[in-house]
């Protein structure tokens, strides 16, 4: 425990950078709007990067030999909730990988974002201020807080920036993730009243009857299934994805969709130990329709970043269906391949995001033979294509052959057939990903408007730099991942087990 | 007990019935030019009451048919205020349509001095006079503009269905008084002791109706969307805000302290009110377009919640329903503030269309309407949210789950009304010019606004224990 509270100062640390644009904003004169916009992107950018400089201070200073929670802040504030911080060795590392993938972002809208430029910069901001706000919070009220004002910043990128059917996808992505979230709402409630506390760790070792676990279950999962998503509530997802402007799109698939799977593991599996395994059958089988029903629809997608979209909600069913194998390996699994999915998956709506910058439009058919082109470009959305496939060296094989492993050991449910049948997923993800990039890439220019079209520039080279680099260390290495989630996952998996078996 | 202690007691409400008489004579000889004085004297008056309100000692007058306790303490420091408040916008408002009368704010302070007789009733008698003090002051501030055919129409309406409901409540105070034997509240409580009699719980639910128009409740809200669309801006501000609270007081006391052994029967009348309302407010709000109208609607699911708090028949519903009400008071008066600050082309926006493109014109306003809207929406950590979450969790805490559950789910349809308004806003291209916004609605607009969102973290805090106090005056659990 150090005497800053380092928690606090990277959940609120982009807020400074709000406040800049908002002062820039307000006192800028009349035919000052270029000076706005290009201060806006560098204030914005800077300011990421200041949190991500944090976040890494943060991780190094960081035990991972202590399962319990580090860095913890206590504040009481008013009718017994509490503002309380914290993270463990499962949280820390999307704190990390949030802050990573915010300067990207702003980077990634440096061009094709020039309407409304502060505002964009300030709607990010936010959104990072709530997404590293959800890792790092100890207290149930202030958890659904973090979560539920997130939509709005979210909902603004996809309804102001979005594409054109963008005011439909930003109510379905509203509306559908509201109606999950208030069923969730009145668990806390009830779980506030009847537990007499909202921290998160006296929660955790509170033991609520297993009748009652049962619905207090089913209302997380209502909204955590939403948030995930999950088959058959995955709907609202490619909408947004293929409205949102590209950098909304990185966020939705990199750090949105994992909050889903960070609620399970932070909240269903320790504080409902019963009802999840009464419930990890029904996970099974929902995992493995969504991989491989989302994956055939996938495959006949005829815009880029639907097929991107879909391929992701068949990835977290490998996340869903590793998180309840009720083993180290699966849940270990499931945190790696979130990770892994957030670096892929966010790579991968750049590389859309590339083309569409140049061309306007995501058709699969207006593309073909881009290698001819643009070599470099070919080349990067190759290596993330593999890892999207879980070739052998990339991040996305670790997490697909450990939550795989775990799911094959599972001691409830049929974990030999979800194993068996998520395999097969696997298979399909190849036939799908590499399917698009033949029809993208390979082959002749066909399409005459593609004859003027150019390589990455610098800037983008940049960005995608680190993506890669994470992609195939972590590839390489799992063992960074895997040693920081080791003792918090171990200590998690056991109080689970020992509180179902008895 | 001394007259001067006696006085004491009541003095927020001497302060107001004085100053009323005497403001309207001095109106009277200076004519219109002293508008702007009796306004300001009119604020006066009822800051005065409000200070009073905190300083009178507690106690009972006239054999029980006053109180004055922590619970009326509280609501009369809001409904004061908030009247002040009513009294500053209403008067700008009227001055700039060059209609600018001084038997306004005298009627608000003669609505307030109703409102304060309402909460600190203790018998059936000053509940009818409180509440008939306050409702005809309302119906004539409706038809204050009344060259204007949509507020006059607005004014009969309210008029019309108002004596009716004031004659069903009427009605049950007759029959409670015929089974019971008495028209004060703790009498009632004992002669209905051990069993409430059929007739007594007939009498009750005549009661509850009349009293359920009034916060404008289904299946008796029928005149809220059509008065809150006819009537003056500042003067909806000032209907949809202060009387609920009064209202929801002298329910809760009436029931509570009338029909403690009753609390079966009325709860199940309370619930059946307050899901009929979540349903009517969340889905009946999505086909308007006029902003008024769907607030009025909002209202009504809003009164829901409230009256759910009020049905768990606790402390903590009770406590509940008071932060919620105060919670839900501010956000509704800083978004009819809004509205009055508001105009294009001279002509008040009304439509929600009329919003498009106000991102990009009234940067400002746009954000102050956004954070309203989200707060209504219950969108934490605004204030609407804390309004749910007390309400909510004292539902959940006495077992109502059902109610609770229906209306966290009413809130979802209600989420796309208010959004529709957000992304009229930030999404639609602009439809023209809008005016320079009125300085002093505008401002009102801003301070709710920044009370919604920092500042309810921190004023939580101080509201949260002067709730408690102002329930524990019923002496519940």
């Amino acid at each position: 425990m150090t005497g800053i509270p380092i928690l606090s100062a990277i959940t609120f640390a982009p807020l400074i950078g709000v406040l800049a644009i908002l002062v820039l904003r307000i006192f800028a004169r009349p035919g000052d709007e270029d000076a706005v916009k290009r201060n806006s992107r560098w204030i914005a950018l800077w300011t990421t990067l200041a949190t991500l400089a944090l976040s890494i201070l943060m991780v190094a200073g960081f035990d991972s030999s202590n399962p319990g929670f580090q860095f913890t802040e206590s504040l009481p504030w008013f009718a017994g909730a509490s503002y309380r911080m914290g993270v463990d060795g499962i949280s820390v590392l999307f704190v990390l990988l949030t802050a990573f993938l915010m300067p990207l972002c702003i980077a990634a809208s440096w061009k094709s974002i020039e309407d409304r430029v502060a505002e964009y910069m300030i709607a990010f901001l936010v959104l990072e201020v709530t997404m590293i706000g959800v890792f790092c919070t100890l207290d149930l009220i202030q958890f659904y807080i973090f979560f539920e004002f997130g939509l709005i910043p979210m909902f603004l990128i996809i309804g102001i920036w979005g594409g054109k059917n963008k005011v439909y996808a930003a109510y379905k992505f509203f509306l559908y993730t509201l109606l999950g979230s208030v069923l969730m709402l009145a668990a806390i409630l009830y779980m506030a009243a009847v537990a007499g506390t909202t921290s998160i760790p006296e929660l955790m070792a509170y033991k609520f009857a297993p009748g009652v676990q049962i619905w207090l279950f089913l209302a997380f999962f209502a909204s955590f299934a939403v948030k995930m998503p999950m088959w058959p509530v995955h709907t609202w997802l490619p909408d947004a994805h293929v409205e949102a402007p590209t950098a909304g799109s990185v966020i939705l698939a990199g750090i949105l969709l994992k909050m889903g799977g960070y609620g399970f593991l932070r909240f269903s599996l320790p504080m409902f130990p019963h009802a999840s395994s009464v419930f990890a059958p029904m996970v099974f089988g929902l995992s493995v329709i969504a991989i491989i029903y989302t994956s055939l629809v996938a495959f006949r997608q005829t815009d880029i970043k639907k097929l991107i979209a879909y391929s992701s909600v068949a990835h977290m069913g490998f996340v869903t269906m590793g998180i309840f194998s009720g083993n180290l390996l699966g849940v270990q699994g499931a945190v790696f391949q979130m990770i892994s999915h957030g670096l892929v998956s966010g790579a991968l709506f750049l590389c859309v995001g590339v083309v569409y910058d140049r061309m306007h439009t995501r058709e699969i058919a207006f593309y073909g033979g881009l290698v001819n082109r643009m070599p470099w470009y070919a080349a990067v959305f190759m290596l993330f294509t593999m890892g999207n496939v879980g070739l052998p060296a990339t991040s996305g094989f670790v997490g697909e052959i450990l939550t795989m492993t775990g799911v094959y050991g599972a001691s409830w449910g049929s974990g030999t057939w979800t194993a068996l049948f998520a395999a097969t997923g696997v298979i399909l993800s190849a036939v799908y990903a590499l399917s698009l990039y033949r029809r993208v890439v390979f082959g002749e220019i066909v399409n005459p408007k593609l004859a003027g079209i150019t390589d990455l520039d610098w800037r983008e080279v940049w960005i995608f730099v680190p993506l890669i680099i994470g992609t195939l260390v972590l590839g390489i290495y799992p063992h960074l991942v895997l040693g920081v989630t080791q003792a918090a996952a171990e200590r998690l998996v056991d109080a689970w087990r020992a509180a179902a078996g008895g | 007990m001394t007259p001067s202690h006696m006085l004491q007691i009541a003095g927020p409400e001497v302060i107001l019935a004085l100053g009323a008489l005497a403001l309207l004579v001095f109106g009277a000889f200076r004519g219109d030019r002293s508008t702007g004085l009796v306004s300001a004297l009119a604020g006066l008056v009822l800051l005065g009451a409000a200070a009073a309100a905190v300083a009178a000692p507690m106690g009972t007058l006239f054999h029980g048919a006053f109180v004055a306790d922590q619970a009326t303490a509280f609501a009369k420091v809001a409904m004061y205020l908030l009247s002040a408040v009513a009294i500053f916008l209403g008067e700008r408002w009227l001055s700039r349509l060059k209609s600018s009368r001084f038997e306004y704010p005298v009627l608000i302070l003669l609505s307030a001095l109703g409102m304060g007789i309402m909460v600190s009733a203790g018998d059936l008698i000053s509940l009818y006079i409180g509440v008939e003090l306050q409702s005809l002051a309302a119906y004539v501030l409706c038809a204050f503009r009344r060259d204007d055919g949509k507020a006059s129409e607005a004014a009969l309406k309210y008029f019309v269905l108002g004596s009716l409901a004031s004659g069903i409540l009427l009605y049950g105070a007759s029959l409670i008084y015929g089974f019971a034997g008495s028209t004060h509240f703790l009498e009632i409580a004992r002669a209905g002791h051990g069993a409430a009699g059929t007739g007594v719980i007939f009498g009750v639910v005549f009661l509850a109706c009349g009293l359920a128009f009034k916060v404008s409740a289904a299946p008796f809200h029928m005149w809220t969307p059509d008065v809150y669309e006819g009537a003056p801006t500042p003067v909806v501000a000032f209907i949809a805000a202060a009387p609920k609270l009064a209202a929801l007081l002298v329910f809760a006391r009436a029931l509570l302290q009338g029909f403690p052994d009753a609390v079966d029967q009325w709860s199940q009348v309370l619930v059946a009110i307050a899901a009929i309302s979540m349903a009517v407010g969340a889905l009946a709000g999505l086909v308007q377009r006029n902003l008024k109208r769907l607030l009025a609607y909002s209202s009504i699911l809003n009164i829901g919640y409230a009256l759910m708090a009020l049905s768990t028949g606790t402390a903590l519903g009770l406590q509940a329903m008071f932060v919620f009400m105060v919670l839900y008071m501010i956000d509704v008066t800083g978004f009819f503030s809004a509205l009055a600050a508001l105009s294009r082309d001279g002509r008040p926006m009304e439509k929600i269309e009329d919003f498009a493109g106000l991102s990009q014109e009234r940067p400002g306003l746009a954000i102050v309407i956004t954070v309203l809207s989200l707060s209504l929406l219950g969108l934490p950590p605004l204030s609407g949210f804390w309004a749910k979450f007390y309400v909510f969790k004292a539902a959940l805490a006495s077992g109502h789950w059902q109610i609770a559950v229906f209306g966290l789910v009413a809130s979802v349809p209600a989420a796309f009304y208010y959004l529709r308004i957000i992304k009229t806003m930030w999404f639609d291209p602009g439809a023209g010019r809008t005016d320079a916004p009125a300085p002093d609605a505008q401002a009102v607009a801003v301070a709710s606004a920044v009370w919604a969102l920092p500042l309810v973290l921190l004023g939580l805090a101080a509201l949260d224990p002067l709730a408690q106090t102002a329930a524990k005056a019923f002496g519940l659990q």
